[in-house]
């Protein structure tokens, strides 16, 4: 028995009350208003006023508008007839597909019983040097991509999308530009990925609340993937848009803000959705990547902030490069003692020239004389930027650490890499010069 | 007890306010009752018939009406044997029964014991029937792993008691009742080998409360030497985010001097904990030759997980380990991180609709955090045993700034902090603990004045480089600039520590005085360094030599084989013979001291003297190879005074030619007699090949050519000096092709 109210108390932002009964916390209704249907949920139970949050806005809602009350949570469908379509934030098909009602599965469910996961093995190579060598990605990682707007990271993501290697692919897209969706949809179908991928969509014209559910059905429905034994990756785009729509909604609801207006429990708000990345033992695996564009380029603002403390490293795109500096990725460390033995040393040690580089440019551009050492740095910072740091580069990890030694080859006598003796012996590229 | 109940009148977020009759407790459990799930919560607040209470679970679902049942007790934790080792949530459930029970994910409303109630635990009776006892006494042990367990009278128990029975030395469950005891109204009580605590409460059943004295070992070099932490004290490790503070606290959780290690996982990420319960319970502690998840307990309740239960794993963690120190072991709680079950205050202080503080964390901050940290301490218990809890917490500041809340509140109530750098993890220079912001109240194992001494290079060497960065190089002084290659120097030798490795992960306390000596050492002493790329070179040396030795094992001989080198190196460019280097140039110091000005003649002297007594060249150096020598000597004044440009090419390679045979040299002269590669003949052999190029011509046009030829010569000769017997052809081969590619007459070799 499907309960219906139609007396709305009080519209205010988003947020709307109806008095009612033998309701549950979280639970969904549907609005009809003459613009059409919407979604809402219950955000708040005080005595028998509800308080709900209209996933289309609350513009044009009367207050004799019907609420009808659907007595579950949020809910999406589940199966192989996903792939290839796209949804929009209420997980209703935003192609011109037919709708799927069958195979209804909770979102964000339970969390994953720590004693239960296991240590991540697996590297996901991506032919990006500034990743696999410098940063490598790991199956079951979180990572976030931190840049300002106008940088290319939609690009990044959809190239990252195409080179990994996974079994699927879905992409939450939050506040997104409807020519970026675009490109998203255009991207995989030539590069043929699409029939592998599933879209959750809420572009910037879309009601901003929709978007807050966009994180929890892409991650509902990869965890399903996950546990049938598929990996999958799931590329979340922007997250700071989400963190924003979060604001809005306690802020609506006279929460005590924290700190710029962002709600005390943001970082539990994004914890609960980064940490659904997993690595489920003899079944799949779910590796999110997402994007957090910083407000003014400043990586102290909450969002990018919270974020930080959340995942496992993070990217900095800065330039249309993947900065070394700050760039990093917490779980190479399991992967990268597996992949050539020269790895490690190469990250090191050309990462720390880089940064004597970067001291020497510094010297250089106040005018200091420059002795054969500060050269020397000179010529590798520039080669190590044009032939490593260069998005454009695409090759395997192993094309990458030679094309490092070549590099250092290039610039310095052995011994002043710091390298050790017996990787030297056996790497360096200008044996006999 | 009584079941009360009462019945839900509002929910939001994670709190429920509920209507009850009766009386209740503050933070009393109780349960919120959906469907056939019980939610675990706890009061907060009560206002009039109202209870406010925060639900240890995700409310989705609950309805107004829905009733609760109240228990009647404060949230407590079992405490008993069967605790060591074992991986629990915030409410001390255990993890690894949940999952081999339900399955990959935590599912709502389902707890387990935390205690084995089926296993038998041989317990041994220390009393006898009519004894006297009260709250705290112990009545007996049984073996957990590597610890006596000493069973307890619950410390609540106020009073005397008297024993009225008490089972024989025998087999029992933590539920068998294993003692009668009466007071003295008459009133009989039970006892079992657990019982409940509640976990706000500190336990406090001991004697005295000490002054923390005694350095707890990390094995981390800096922590240790630099900012020690005592037994029983406090720290904080505040830092921004990947600046390796949870790496730090895994090292320490390895790696420290502690009986027992508890983790408390509060807020973060669920990935970090996985590493430690997967591999802990298969790396072998090197102190008691167990497993080295036999003494460690993790409290995990990561960031996904509830955020109620995250404020309450702080306080089982810190009730555990005061249950632990109890039976007088040291106990090191670390606590990763703070700032998350600030966080956990501050979301529901928000929803309690409580007037904010600083950045919306509620007012009592503060005074939680001292609370949490007094709990530590090193006490005399009442059987005059010590015992200790050590309180280690890491803090993420939001933006990395530590003038924020939570960070200023711990700094009052620590006394050690080591506080992270963005900078020096940026720079790869791990443990990122800044030496110039961090403190401590403790005392280190290495006397007070020679880690000042340290400290103030560190300090002038700071003060140094920033100057550079304004003036540059060449507008520092030579006495300056060796300041500031010490202080960096020390830094990467000392202070930093690579973590991922087995040797230089954990430096015991022998090493480190022993190496700390030779540090200090050389960051007091006086140089004889001409000019700033000499001092560059040396120290860049010095320091490869030092970063070489921290990965050798101290046990083996190469420890000592490597020492030697180092204190050549320092000998080479001592301006005054010291002490120690005298030891180690043994008869030649006085040789050294007469031809003191001259840099090379000590060297071309020992080298001569090595070389006859080693057979190597029974008459000596070929006179055509000394006055090369010489010469090169010579040359190198005259670069050192500043004329590298007009010295002409020849005279340039005599001088390298001269550097190459004192590198090479040196490190043959450094090989052990009984060396087992290095055998006399192929010493030998190396020795004429480098007698060799000394006299050889070489075409070598341009001064940098040169430099680079015979960089590479050296680098060369000292891997053959290295090489396997197997290799040895082959690099003798390299070197071969190398000088003829280089040389006048090709032909004849």
């Amino acid at each position: 028995m499907r309960k219906v109210y139609n007396k709305i108390l009080s519209v205010a932002g988003n947020v709307i009350t109806v008095k009612a009964g033998d309701i549950s916390y979280e639970e969904l209704a549907e609005i009809t208003t003459q613009r059409g249907k919407s979604l809402a949920q219950v955000i708040k139970l005080e005595n028998d006023i509800v308080s709900l949050q209209v996933f289309a806005g609350s513009q044009g809602i009367s207050t004799n508008d019907e609420v009808r009350f659907l007595g579950n949570p949020m809910r999406v469908t589940f199966s192989d007839n996903m792939l290839g379509r796209i949804f929009n934030g209420s997980g209703i098909p935003r192609d011109k597909g037919p709708l799927l009602t069958d195979n209804l599965i909770q979102v964000a469910g339970p969390t994953v019983n720590p004693a239960k996961r296991i240590i991540p093995k697996r590297m996901i190579r991506t032919n990006i040097p500034m990743i696999d060598v410098f940063n490598s990605f790991v199956v079951s990682q979180k990572l976030p991509i931190f840049s300002v707007s106008g940088e290319p990271y939609n690009e990044l993501l959809a190239r990252i999308a195409l080179q990994a290697e996974v079994d699927m692919i879905i992409l939450g897209g939050i506040g997104l530009k409807y020519d970026e969706y675009m490109f998203f949809k255009n991207t995989l179908e030539e590069g043929g990925a699409l029939s592998r991928s599933i879209f959750f969509i809420h572009t910037a014209s879309d009601p901003i609340v929709e978007g807050l559910m966009v994180p929890d059905l892409s991650l509902a429905v990869a965890e399903k993937f996950a546990l049938k034994g598929k990996n999958v990756l799931v590329l979340l785009t922007d997250m700071t848009n989400f963190a924003d729509a979060l604001k809005e909604i306690a802020i609506t609801m006279e929460q005590v803000p924290s700190n710029r207006g962002y709600p005390g429990d943001l970082y539990s708000q994004l914890a609960a959705r980064y940490e659904k990345a997993v690595d489920f033992e003899d079944a799949g695996s779910v590796t999110i990547l997402a994007v957090t564009t910083m407000p003014g380029d400043d990586v102290t603002h909450p969002v990018p902030d919270n974020t930080g403390y959340i995942t496992e490293g993070q990217f900095y795109l800065r330039n249309g490069r993947i900065e070394p500096f700050g760039s990093l990725s917490r779980l190479k460390q399991q992967v990268n003692d597996k992949t050539r033995e020269d790895h490690r040393a190469i990250m090191d040690g050309m990462i720390q020239l880089y940064a004597q580089y970067i001291e020497t440019e510094e010297k250089r551009a106040m005018g200091f004389r420059m002795n054969v050492w500060d050269k020397k740095l000179l010529k590798y910072g520039k080669l190590f930027e044009s032939e490593m740091m260069d998005l454009s580069v695409n090759i395997s990890l192993e094309k990458a650490l030679d094309l490092g030694w070549e590099i250092l080859a290039d610039c310095f006598n052995p011994e002043e890499t710091g390298m050790k003796s017996d990787l030297i012996n056996k790497f360096w590229q200008k044996e006999l010069s | 007890m009584n079941k009360k109940n009462g019945e839900i009148i509002g929910i939001n977020g994670n709190m429920i306010t509920v209507a009850f009759d009766g009386n209740i407790i503050q933070n009393e459990v109780g349960y919120a009752i959906t469907g056939n799930e019980k939610l675990k919560s706890e009061v907060i607040k009560i206002q009039g018939n109202n209870a406010f209470m925060q639900v240890f679970e995700s409310t989705k679902g609950l309805k107004v009406g829905d009733s609760v049942e109240f228990t009647g007790d404060m949230l407590s934790v079992q405490l008993g044997p069967g605790i060591l080792g074992m991986v629990y949530d915030g409410l001390q459930n255990p993890l690894n029964e949940l999952a081999q029970k339900y399955g990959f994910f935590l599912k709502r409303g389902i707890s387990l014991d935390a205690l084995d109630f089926i296993k038998k635990w041989g317990f041994v009776p220390t009393v006898k029937v009519e004894d006297t006892v009260t709250g705290g006494n112990s009545i007996g042990y049984v073996v957990e792993d590597i610890f006596k367990h000493y069973i307890f009278i619950p410390f609540h128990y106020k009073g005397e008691y008297v024993i009225k029975s008490i089972v024989p030395k025998g087999d029992y469950t933590v539920e068998e009742t294993i003692a009668l005891i009466k007071d003295k109204r008459g009133s009989e009580k039970e006892l079992k080998m657990y019982f409940d605590w509640p976990v706000k409460i500190p336990i406090i059943s001991y004697r005295e409360k000490m002054v923390p004295h005694e350095p707890l070992i990390t094995q981390t070099r800096i922590i240790d030497t630099f900012f020690p932490v005592a037994k029983g004290g406090t720290y904080c490790i505040p830092g921004p985010f990947g600046a390796g503070k949870t790496v730090l606290q895994q090292v320490t959780s390895k790696y420290a001097e502690a009986d027992i290690v508890i983790i408390a996982a509060c807020g973060e990420r669920a990935g970090e904990v996985v590493e430690t319960l997967r591999t802990f319970p298969e790396i072998i502690d090197p102190r008691t030759g167990k497993f080295l998840m036999d003494r460690t307990i993790i409290i995990c309740n990561t960031s996904s997980m509830p955020v109620a239960a995250r404020d309450a794993s702080v306080y089982t963690a810190t009730t555990l380990g005061e249950y632990y120190r109890q039976m007088g072991l040291n106990v090191l709680l670390l606590a990763d991180s703070t700032s998350r079950w600030a966080q956990a205050m501050r979301e529901l202080s928000g929803r309690l609709e409580e007037i904010p503080g600083e950045e919306a964390f509620p007012a009592y901050l503060e005074s939680r955090i001292a609370q949490f940290y007094e709990r530590a301490g090193l006490v005399e218990l009442n059987n005059r045993k010590i015992g200790s809890l050590t309180i280690g917490g890491t803090i993420s500041p939001a933006g990395g700034n530590f003038e924020e809340p939570v960070t200023q509140s711990t700094l009052k109530v620590v006394g050690a902090f080591h506080g992270l750098s963005r900078d020096r993890s940026n720079a790869r220079r791990y443990p990122a603990i800044h030496p110039l912001e961090s403190w401590t109240k403790y005392n280190s194992f290495i006397p007070a004045n020679l880690v000042n001494e340290a400290k103030s290079i560190l300090f002038k060497g700071n003060e140094v480089h920033q100057m550079m960065l304004v003036v540059g190089e060449e507008g520092t002084s030579l006495d300056d600039f060796e300041i500031y290659l010490k202080s960096e120097f020390c830094d990467s030798v000392y202070l930093q520590q690579n973590s991922f490795d087995k040797v230089d992960g954990a430096s015991s306390p022998e090493r480190q005085k022993y190496v700390f000596k030779r540090v200090h050492e050389v960051l007091t002493k006086k140089f004889a360094l001409k000019e700033k790329q000499e001092a560059r070179r040396f120290f860049n040396k010095l320091r490869q030599l030092f970063i070489d030795w921290n990965y050798i094992d101290m046990k083996t001989d190469k420890f000592k084989v490597q020492e030697k080198l180092i204190m050549q190196l320092i000998e080479e460019y001592s301006g005054e013979v010291t002490e120690s280097t005298e030891k180690v140039v043994g008869s030649f110091h006085d040789l050294a001291r007469e031809v003191s000005s001259a840099r090379i003649y000590p060297a071309v002297n020992h080298l001569e003297r090595w070389s006859k007594s080693s057979d190597f060249a029974p008459g000596g150096l070929v006179d055509e190879v000394k006055s090369i020598l010489f010469k090169g000597n010579e040359v190198h004044e005259i670069i050192l005074d500043g004329g590298e440009e007009e010295i002409p090419i020849g005279d340039f390679v005599i001088y390298l030619k001269s550097e190459f045979f004192n590198s090479v040299s040196l490190k043959l002269s450094s090989i052990a007699k009984d060396d087992e590669v290095n055998s006399p003949e192929r010493q030998k052999h190396i020795f004429t090949r480098v007698q060799e190029i000394i006299t050889r011509e070489f075409t070598l046009k341009e001064k940098q050519d040169a430099t680079n030829f015979f960089d590479n010569l050296r680098q060369f000769f000292i891997d053959w000096i290295n090489t396997k017997p197997d290799k040895f052809e082959d690099q003798e081969e390299l070197i071969t092709n190398f000088i003829k590619e280089n040389s006048e007459d090709e032909e004849s070799i």
